[in-house]
């Protein structure tokens, strides 16, 4: 099973954004703000505008009241600025050189304002506004996008019951807030066509090309009609499905010019400007039955959500969303608060809400265990959602739960870790070698996301046998593009290599929401695939009048229609004449009744002299219905630690200056990430139980395979060295800090 | 070596002539060879990703080595023999090198934009070393960054071409 693009990839010829050539190609640059909070007293661009080369110098006095966000309060350029990096001007000229000149020549004169660089100052009563038609820095909770009932809080059954019921109650305070960065290798960009008076041609980085199109129409106050052409994509993780600023940029450059601009993000300003992870603390009082039941949970969850939010309330809503596929639990008070602070913006990333939520309350649910003697393996498996079943999902819909039992999965994948010899209890090492501590933990997460959102292709065939998918669909490292002509194949029983897939372009293709939430196996899958059936079914309809039999007694193989009891009586494709198509169309809509399901189990081993640890192995279980494409499954599994997953619980971080709002590590080199020279051992359990979901019984499960990791690696250093780790990630100084405490909780 | 106003590269077994200078096509001083081969040259191959020298995207090889071509200066290779992910292919056939070949067999890719700088190091180590152990590979790798995780993968590769040749 072999990527259709595998060619073009290894000799380099896979066209990416920074690729693309086009004439007359101006260099786009953001000027920005090197205060976390300031009004923009007076700009001067005279000089700027001056220096030969300079085709354009755009400030926010120059461009309508262009926003977006969730509100929609930012402004695309604006008079305030809200965190260090914040635009302050764009330019294009004839060269990234004469452009980095111009913008040292723009003169900014600058109101410095106080600012708020954690939630606790931004929550202060006295705290200054980032948004002066709010009256504090908690932004309004819920989306339109989700519809009216958005989730934005539990609150279902009886709390107090709850605490009654219980044998335990446990109570604390715990946090993901340490920003590890999915960093795909390919920074953001974007080049826009600007065609006048309306229209403009947008070439982006996003794997959400149909998306792009809806989300601009609304930051141009809905007067803009824009083309959006995807490509291959340098990875995303989640992140580049949200490039609106960037894509703004270079269309506003590129309408002020009339000619092509192209604004590349640079490394530093991928890091320092482009969306991040949320910030996640909850206060959580949670009760347990000694059976393992959770009875119920109480609590607030506070979100940082830096500068603006534009998906961090679909982010609250489907982690809510997710934190009950994990604890089914009769009782709940779940309180949440997104909160604004002078840090850049938070967006869209793997894991969206639910891995930062379970990473966060994992470790007091924790205490709770540690509490009632309970194994977290046991807990897992007794609260993670079953046949029977329910939630509510992100809409504020209560689901019945259609889905299959993962128990199977959960002891096939505990067994082939050795859960059961290495876990010794609470607190307590795996094993100890002198220094060297290892401990063990697990995680779980789960998703209904798999159905989220609508996907829409055509399957079109022609008279040669062959068939062509139009499909808003960018091929950003999943395999998936390859996957879709197999499933088309399958449907009309061609060879893989019959079937074409159209270009992701908004001009030719139907509706597409894009690869998220592990949804491209269902969602855009069953597009694909009633697209396919659509247009089979044409075909034996067209045929069932030549054959002169019902269509119902037809078949097709290999490009020819044939009568299944007299396989004889047959026509080939190419009866339906040079002069005619074929055209079917497919649609899914969204289907949050079944979750998918993944487990990691960790070792770690902690060296207590010098509080380094070592991720020694990982065991991964999910159950998926059927394997479509098993190297690109067993890729997808063992990316558990990498773009921030279990790192992030072991290195990753983003270093905010909490005095100044700089990032101080926004490069590779002062960035921690994981060389190939320490790589950890990974083995994959695949279960394959049907789920009713296509014809092929297969679900997805990319999004969430970063997401059990971090708790579970908490969990593992806590018992490794026997005191309690609190704080992502796990850093040396933290795990010394920790074996001082003796004795005390951290 | 005197000075003169040009610089001559030696690419995939073909020599280019560059002036120096600001405009277009020419090599200016601050030049990284990244930007030569990429813009000047239009071998677009070689990928940017941190363009510091910390990602190794942009690895090709110059005289037997893996070099970050980010972090060279186009007027420092004057008269060397580069060779870019474009230069791999037989010249005689035009097939795949077999690395290539491997890295497509063993699907040791997903996003595929750190690809070409993995197959460039791997390259240069088994022209160095044409047996490596599994340690000396992910050593020479530890400089790539990676973000899907098809290090598994990519060790899969670089190990059955290690082992063919073998």
């Amino acid at each position: 099973m072999k990527r259709r693009d595998g060619e073009e990839i290894v000799t380099g010829s896979a066209q990416f954004l920074d690729d693309l050539k086009f004439r007359n190609l101006l260099s786009g640059k953001v000027l920005r703000s090197p205060h976390a909070h300031a009004r923009i007293k007076s700009i001067d661009k005279s000089k700027a505008e001056a220096l030969p080369g300079v085709k354009a110098v755009v400030t926010w006095q120059d461009i309508p009241d262009w926003r977006g966000g969730t509100p929609r309060n930012v402004r695309v350029l604006d008079k305030k600025v809200r965190y260090v990096g914040d635009a302050v001007a764009l330019v294009a000229a004839e060269s990234d050189r004469i452009a980095e000149e111009a913008m040292r020549m723009i003169e900014v004169e600058y109101e410095v304002l106080p600012a708020v660089f954690d939630m606790d100052a931004a929550l202060k009563s006295d705290a200054p506004l980032l948004y002066e038609n709010l009256t504090s820095n908690i932004l309004p909770g819920g989306t339109p996008i989700y519809g009216p009932k958005c989730l934005k809080g539990i609150v279902h059954g009886d709390i107090e019951k709850a605490f009654d019921e219980a044998d335990v109650v446990c109570e604390g305070t715990a946090g993901f807030e340490n920003i590890p960065n999915a960093l795909p290798p390919e920074p953001p960009g974007a080049i826009a066509i600007w065609e006048p008076p309306d229209k403009a041609t947008l070439y982006g980085t996003s794997q959400a090309p149909y998306m792009d199109k809806v989300s601009l129409y609304h930051v141009f106050n809905r007067e803009l009609d824009i083309r959006c052409i995807g490509h291959h994509v340098g990875g995303s993780f989640g992140t580049k499905i949200m490039c609106w600023q960037v894509q703004a940029y270079a269309i506003i450059l590129a309408r002020a010019t009339g000619c092509p601009v192209k604004v590349m993000f640079s490394k530093e300003e991928h890091m320092t400007s482009f969306t991040l992870r949320v910030g996640s603390r909850i206060q959580a009082k949670i009760g347990l039955k000694k059976d393992g039941t959770i009875t119920g949970i109480q609590g607030t969850w506070f979100v940082d959500s830096g500068y603006y939010s534009f998906t961090t309330q679909c982010q609250v809503a489907v982690g809510l969303a997710e934190f009950m596929l994990f604890a089914q639990c009769p009782h709940w008070d779940l309180k949440t608060n997104v909160v604004a602070t002078n840090r850049n913006a938070s967006g869209a990333t793997r894991g969206f809400g639910g891995q930062e939520l379970n990473s966060s309350f994992m470790p007091i649910l924790s205490l709770g265990m540690e509490k009632a003697g309970l194994d977290p393996l046991e807990v897992i498996k007794k609260n993670f959602v079953k046949p029977g079943g329910g939630y509510f999902w992100r809409n504020g819909e209560w689901y019945d739960y259609r889905g299959i039992d993962f128990s199977k999965t959960m002891d096939r994948g505990a067994e082939r870790f050795g859960w059961k010899n290495k876990w010794k209890g609470w607190l307590q090492p795996a094993s100890v070698n002198g220094r060297l501590r290892r401990g063990v933990g697990v995680g779980i997460h789960g998703n209904a996301d798999i159905g989220e959102d609508t996907a829409e292709a055509y399957v079109q065939l022609g008279f040669q046998g062959r068939a062509t998918i139009f499909l808003c669909a960018v091929e950003h490292g999943t395999g998936q593009k390859t996957n879709y002509t197999r499933l088309a194949a399958e449907v009309l029983g061609i060879p893989p290599e019959r079937v074409t897939m159209t270009p992701a372009d908004t001009l030719v293709t139907p509706f597409e929401f894009g690869p998220v939430g592990s949804r491209g196996t269902y969602a855009i899958g069953s597009a694909v695939i009633r697209a396919a059936e659509d247009a089979r079914r044409q075909l034996l309809e067209m045929a069932a009048t030549r054959l002169g039999v019902p269509p119902e007694d037809l078949d097709t193989e290999n490009g020819v229609v044939f009568v299944r009891n007299h396989p004889e009586k047959k026509v080939r494709w190419s009866a339906m004449g040079i002069d005619r198509t074929i055209l079917g169309y497919g649609r899914f809509e969204e289907d949050f009744t079944m979750c998918n399901c993944f487990m990691s189990f960790v070792e770690i081993e902690a060296d207590t002299e010098t509080g380094k640890t070592r991720l020694v192995r990982v065991v991964n279980a999910t159950d998926i219905g059927q394997i479509i494409d098993p190297p690109g499954l067993e890729n997808q599994m063992n990316a558990c630690w990498g773009s921030a997953g279990i790192d992030g619980a072991l290195m990753e971080e983003t270093i905010l200056d909490r005095t100044t709002g700089n990032i101080l590590n926004a490069n590779l080199v002062d960035y921690c990430w994981r060389p190939f020279s320490e790589i950890p051992e990974v083995e994959n359990v695949v279960l394959e139980t049907p789920f009713p979901s296509t014809r092929f019984h297969a679900v997805g499960i990319a999004e969430i395979t970063n997401a059990p990791g971090p708790a579970a690696v908490l969990m593992a250093a806590s018992n490794a060295i026997g005191r309690w780790l609190f704080q992502y990630p796990v850093t040396p100084d933290r795990l010394l800090k920790a074996l001082e405490n003796k004795g005390k909780r951290e | 070596m005197a000075a003169t106003n040009r610089i001559r590269l030696i690419v995939n077994n073909r020599t280019y002539e560059l002036y120096r200078g600001t405009g277009p096509g020419q090599v200016s001083p601050s030049d990284t060879l990244a930007f030569t081969l990429r813009e000047t040259l239009g071998l677009t191959g070689t990928k940017i990703s941190c363009a510091q020298g910390a990602c190794g995207a942009c690895t090709v090889i110059i005289d037997r080595k893996a070099v970050l071509s980010c972090g060279i200066l186009t007027v420092e290779c004057d008269g060397k023999e580069i060779t870019t992910i474009e230069g791999l292919r037989d010249p005689k056939t035009g097939g795949l090198d077999p690395l290539q070949q491997a890295f497509i067999d063993h699907n040791a890719f997903q996003c595929g934009y750190c690809t070409p700088g993995m197959i460039m190091t791997s390259r240069a180590l088994l022209d160095e070393n044409p047996h490596p152990s599994e340690e000396e590979i992910k050593e020479a790798l530890s400089g790539n960054f990676c973000r899907c995780v098809s290090h598994y993968h990519v060790l899969k590769a670089v190990k059955s071409v290690a082992e063919e040749r073998g």
